[in-house]
C-alpha cells in the first residue's frame, strides 16, 4: 500500500474519530430539546411547583439560579478583573509571581465538590451565613476566578506593547493607561471571560449542595440571607430523590438549564468573533 | 481645559496609589483564597484522622451507620472510573486535536472548535440526566448487564467531560510547536501524516502529557454526572468484571451523603477527610502538570 494511500485512510479515520466526539453532542442537546419541547409553556416558566414538584413550574428555581449568578458576578467580577491587571501589567517574573500561577492552576482544578465543602466549612459555618444566597453566591465567584483570570489575561496580554508605551510617552502614567488605554481594547475578551466563568458557575450543582440550595421551596427569596432552590439542584432532585416524578417535567427543566447555559455560551462566541474581526491591530 | 487636567494629575496621585494597592492585593488574592480552602478542609477534616482508627479510615468497608468509615472502595472506585475515562478520553482527545489543528479544512473548524466549546459548558447535572435516561439503559441492554448503572457508564460519560480539556490543551501544545520542524519533515520527502505522527506530535509530547493530566484532574473531581450513573454501591472494585458493575467515587460520597450528616459527628468529619484527600490529589495532578508547563517554557528558543 503506497504511504499516499496511508495518509489518505489515517486522514479520514481522524475524521470519522472528530466526529464520534462531535456527534454525541448534538445528540445530547437533541434529545433533551425534543423530548423537553413539551413541558414548555409560560406556566411552566412562571409559576410555582406544587403538588411534591409534579405540577406546576420551575419559577423559584430558575429565579434562584439567575440571583446566584448574579452574586457570583458581583463576586467574581472585581476580584477577577483586578487580579488579571496585576498579573498582565503589574507582575514581574519572580518566584511570587509564579506561585500566583500555581494557585490559578489549582483554583481551576480544585473538584466543584471540594468547593462545595469549603463553602460549608467557611462561609456557611464559620461565618455563620447559614445556608443561603450569599454563602452560594461567595463559593460560586472564587471557583469562577481562574476561568476569568485565564481567559481576561489573555485579552490584555494581545493588546500591543506600543499602546502602553504611547500612553506613557504622552505623560499618562500607568494606571492612565491601564484605565483609559488598555482595558477599553482588551474589553471584548475580558466580557467574553466573564460570561464563560459565569455560565460555568449557572449550571453547578455540586458547589451548592450545601451552601444554598433548598430541596422545596415554593416561595422566592427576600433577602441574600436566604436559601433558594436552583435550576441544576432542581433537575437532580427530581431526577433522582422524587420517585414518580413526570419524565416529561425533568425533560422540560433539563432543557431550560440547557438552553440557559447555551444562549450565554452564544453570547461570548459572538462577542469574542465580531470584535475580533472589528480589531484594527 | 489644561487647569482642569492638572488638577485631576494632583487629585489622581493618592487615588491611584489606592488603585494600585487594591491591584495587587487583588493579583495575591489567589494564593490566599487556596490557602483558605486548605485550612478550612482541614479544620474540619483533620479530626477524623484521630477520632477513627487509621486501620478503619484505610479498611475495605464504607457503612458509616456502623461506624466503618473505610475510604478504600471510595478511593479504588474513583481511580477505576478516572482510568476508564482516560482510556476512552485519549485517544479521542489527541485524534481531535490533532485533526482539527493538523488536518480539517478551514470550514470544519469552524464547526468542531465551537462544538467542543458548548461540550465544555454543558453542565455536569444535564449530562448526568442524559446518561441515567439514554446511555445507561443502552449500556443494559447491549451487555444484558442487570443495571445500566456501571462504571463503565460513568467512565464514558466522564471521557466526554474531559474532552474539551485535553482537546483544547493539547491543540495549543501542537501549535506550539515550530513551523520549521513540519517544514524539514515535508522537506525530507515525508508525507504530511508521517511528518505528523512523527515530528509535530513528539515535538508537542510534553504539551499533550499536560493535557492528559488536566483532563484526568477533571475527571476525578467531577461529581453530578458520576453520581448519577455509576450506581453508588461502596463495593472493592477488584474482580475483573468490576467494569460492569456499580461503584463509588469519593466525589459521589461526599455529595451523597453531606446532606444528611449532623455537623460535628465523627461521619462530617470523614467526609471532610475525603475532601482532604480529593484536595490533594488534584493539587498533585495540577502541579505535575504546570511542572511541564514550566520546563516548556524555560527551554525557550526553540520557536
Amino acid at each position: 500500500m503506497s504511504r499516499y494511500w496511508v495518509q489518505r485512510l489515517g486522514f479520514a479515520l481522524l475524521g470519522l474519530i472528530a466526529l464520534a466526539v462531535v456527534a454525541p453532542i448534538l445528540v445530547v442537546i437533541g434529545t433533551i430539546v425534543v423530548e423537553g419541547m413539551g413541558a414548555i409553556s409560560w406556566e411552566f416558566i412562571t409559576a410555582m411547583p406544587f403538588d411534591g414538584m409534579k405540577q406546576g413550574g420551575i419559577f423559584p428555581a430558575l429565579v434562584g439560579t439567575l440571583l446566584l449568578t448574579l452574586g457570583t458576578a458581583l463576586v467574581a467580577i472585581p476580584i477577577g478583573v483586578g487580579g488579571t491587571i496585576y498579573l498582565a501589567e503589574y507582575a514581574r517574573d519572580t518566584w511570587v509571581t509564579r506561585c500566583i500561577r500555581l494557585a490559578i492552576v489549582n483554583l481551576s482544578g480544585i473538584p466543584s465538590i471540594v468547593y462545595g465543602l469549603f463553602g460549608l466549612g467557611m462561609f456557611v459555618l464559620f461565618l455563620r451565613m447559614g445556608t443561603s444566597i450569599l454563602a452560594g453566591a461567595l463559593t460560586l465567584g472564587i471557583m469562577t476566578l481562574p476561568v476569568i483570570i485565564i481567559t481576561a489575561e489573555e485579552a490584555l496580554r494581545a493588546v500591543p506593547t506600543e499602546f502602553r508605551t504611547v500612553s506613557a510617552s504622552l505623560g499618562g502614567t500607568r494606571w492612565q493607561g491601564i484605565r483609559y488605554i488598555i482595558l477599553p481594547q482588551a474589553l471584548p475578551g475580558i466580557i467574553t471571560g466573564i460570561i464563560l466563568g459565569l455560565l460555568r458557575a449557572a449550571g453547578e450543582t455540586a458547589p451548592i449542595l450545601f451552601t444554598v440550595a433548598a430541596f422545596f421551596l415554593p416561595r422566592l427569596p427576600q433577602s441574600p440571607f436566604d436559601p433558594t432552590m436552583a435550576l441544576p439542584y432542581h433537575l437532580y432532585v427530581i431526577s433522582t430523590q422524587v420517585p414518580g416524578m413526570p419524565l416529561q417535567i425533568q425533560h422540560g427543566t433539563a432543557l431550560v438549564l440547557l438552553a440557559l447555559v447555551l444562549s450565554m455560551n452564544l453570547v461570548a462566541t459572538i462577542i469574542r468573533s465580531y470584535f475580533r474581526r472589528r480589531r484594527q491591530w | 481645559m489644561l487647569a482642569q487636567r492638572q488638577a485631576e494629575a494632583a487629585g489622581a496621585d493618592w487615588r491611584e496609589f489606592v488603585i494600585e494597592a487594591l491591584i495587587r492585593v487583588l493579583g495575591f488574592s489567589t494564593i490566599g483564597f487556596v490557602l483558605l480552602i486548605f485550612l478550612f478542609l482541614l479544620r474540619e477534616g483533620v479530626p477524623s484522622f484521630y477520632k477513627v482508627p487509621l486501620s478503619n479510615l484505610f479498611g475495605i468497608s464504607w457503612y458509616p451507620t456502623f461506624g466503618l468509615f473505610g475510604t478504600l472502595p471510595l478511593l479504588l472506585g474513583s481511580v477505576l472510573v478516572t482510568v476508564t475515562a482516560i482510556l476512552i478520553a485519549m485517544p479521542l482527545g489527541i485524534a481531535t486535536a490533532v485533526f482539527v489543528r493538523e488536518v480539517a479544512p478551514n470550514w470544519a473548524r469552524e464547526i468542531l472548535k465551537p462544538m467542543i466549546e458548548v461540550l465544555a459548558g454543558i453542565p455536569s447535572v444535564v449530562l448526568g440526566f442524559f446518561g441515567m435516561h439514554v446511555v445507561a439503559p443502552l449500556i443494559r441492554e447491549t451487555l444484558g448487564t442487570p443495571t445500566g448503572l456501571t462504571v463503565f457508564t460513568g467512565g464514558l460519560l466522564l471521557a466526554y467531560m474531559a474532552l474539551p480539556t485535553i482537546i483544547s490543551v493539547a491543540e495549543d501544545a501542537l501549535d506550539a510547536t515550530p513551523k520549521s520542524y513540519k517544514d524539514a519533515g515535508l522537506a525530507m520527502g515525508a508525507t504530511q501524516w508521517q511528518t505528523i505522527w512523527r515530528v509535530v506530535v513528539p515535538a508537542a509530547r510534553s504539551g499533550i502529557t499536560t493535557a492528559v493530566m488536566l483532563g484526568m484532574g477533571r475527571a476525578i473531581g467531577e461529581t453530578m454526572a458520576v453520581m448519577m450513573v455509576t450506581g453508588n454501591a461502596a463495593r472493592m472494585p477488584l474482580s475483573l468484571d468490576s467494569l460492569f458493575k456499580p461503584a463509588r467515587t469519593m466525589t459521589a460520597t461526599i455529595a451523597a451523603e453531606m446532606g444528611e450528616v449532623a455537623q460535628g459527628s465523627i461521619h462530617y468529619h470523614a467526609l471532610f477527610g475525603i475532601g482532604i484527600i480529593l484536595f490533594i490529589l488534584t493539587f498533585l495532578i495540577n502541579v505535575a502538570a504546570a511542572a511541564t508547563i514550566f520546563k516548556k517554557q524555560r527551554r525557550g528558543g526553540l520557536r
